[in-house]
């Protein structure tokens, strides 16, 4: 194990940072959750990272990656199920047509 | 340069230069495909930092459903089979600047913290983590309340998934 912890921490800043991009930037909703699942998976080699470089005997970074990996696919599940509902009544999957609350 | 590193710097190639293109791709297939060439270069990082469950994991749930399920949303939800126009708004460049401010302010933190640079321990002869992730997640002195409460959190998903989409009774 010769990598230094700040190659995984730089790593995972980059990814997330990119998957803040897409969620700010995108027009589509399916691709700002895309974004989402990025910055999710920074987070998910930060958790594992701070376990390996830390306490291996307690395993709560890894336990905690397992639980983001449950919220995730909860996250996606009903993301996806939204946005085939929004779909279903007005046909568009465009983030800024959706402006029924906006006045 | 160790082995380990050069499998590193490979690997963190592959996912930044994937994740770019996940989020910059015009076709939103192409975008999901992209997202699991990251998805697996992300297994390999856990694979290297020793947590092969984690790497499986990420494979089978990441890999297997969640990356198929966005697929399959990109079909259901397109007209035609390619998107027309920019898939950026117009505030796209607001977000970059954003982005790269947020990757500058967490490596400023990060580099003033004593710990950056610090070093893996080897893992003690006999010390199976498998073993270990597995009973605390069914211990009730660890992880027993978290896990079961991710149980129920699955099954609310699930149910509330498959009434969302439903199609409405007319």
């Amino acid at each position: 194990m010769s990598i230094p912890l700040s190659w995984y921490l730089i790593l995972s800043a980059a990814l997330f940072s990119i998957g803040l991009f897409g969620v700010l930037a995108r027009k589509n909703a399916v691709a700002i959750l895309l974004g989402i699942e990025l910055m999710l998976n920074a987070v998910n080699i930060n958790l594992v990272s701070f376990w390996r470089y830390g306490n291996i005997a307690s395993i709560s970074g890894q336990v905690f990656a397992i639980i983001v990996f449950a919220v995730a696919a909860a996250e996606v599940a009903v993301g996806l199920a939204l946005i085939i509902s929004v779909y279903r009544r007005r046909t568009t999957v465009i983030a800024n047509d959706l402006d029924l609350l906006k006045w | 340069m160790t082995p380990d590193q050069v499998i590193f710097i490979l690997c963190a190639a592959v996912i930044v230069v994937t994740a770019i293109m996940v989020v910059t791709s015009p076709n939103l297939i192409h975008a999901a495909l992209w997202l699991i060439a990251t998805l697996f270069g992300v297994a390999i990082l856990y694979a290297l930092l020793q947590a092969g469950f984690l790497a499986l994991v990420q494979v089978v749930i990441y890999i297997g459903a969640i990356a198929i399920l966005f697929i399959f949303a990109v079909m259901l939800t397109r007209r035609e089979m390619r998107d027309k126009g920019p898939q950026l708004n117009k505030n796209w460049a607001l977000a970059a600047i954003l982005a790269v401010l947020t990757f500058g302010g967490l490596f400023y933190i990060l580099s003033g913290w004593s710990g950056f640079s610090g070093k893996a321990a080897e893992i003690p002869a006999g010390m199976d983590t498998l073993r270990n992730l597995g009973f605390a997640l069914v211990s009730p002195d660890a992880y027993l309340l978290p896990f079961e409460v991710a149980s129920i959190l699955l099954l609310a998903a699930l149910i509330g998934a498959i009434y969302i989409a439903s199609a409405s009774k007319k």
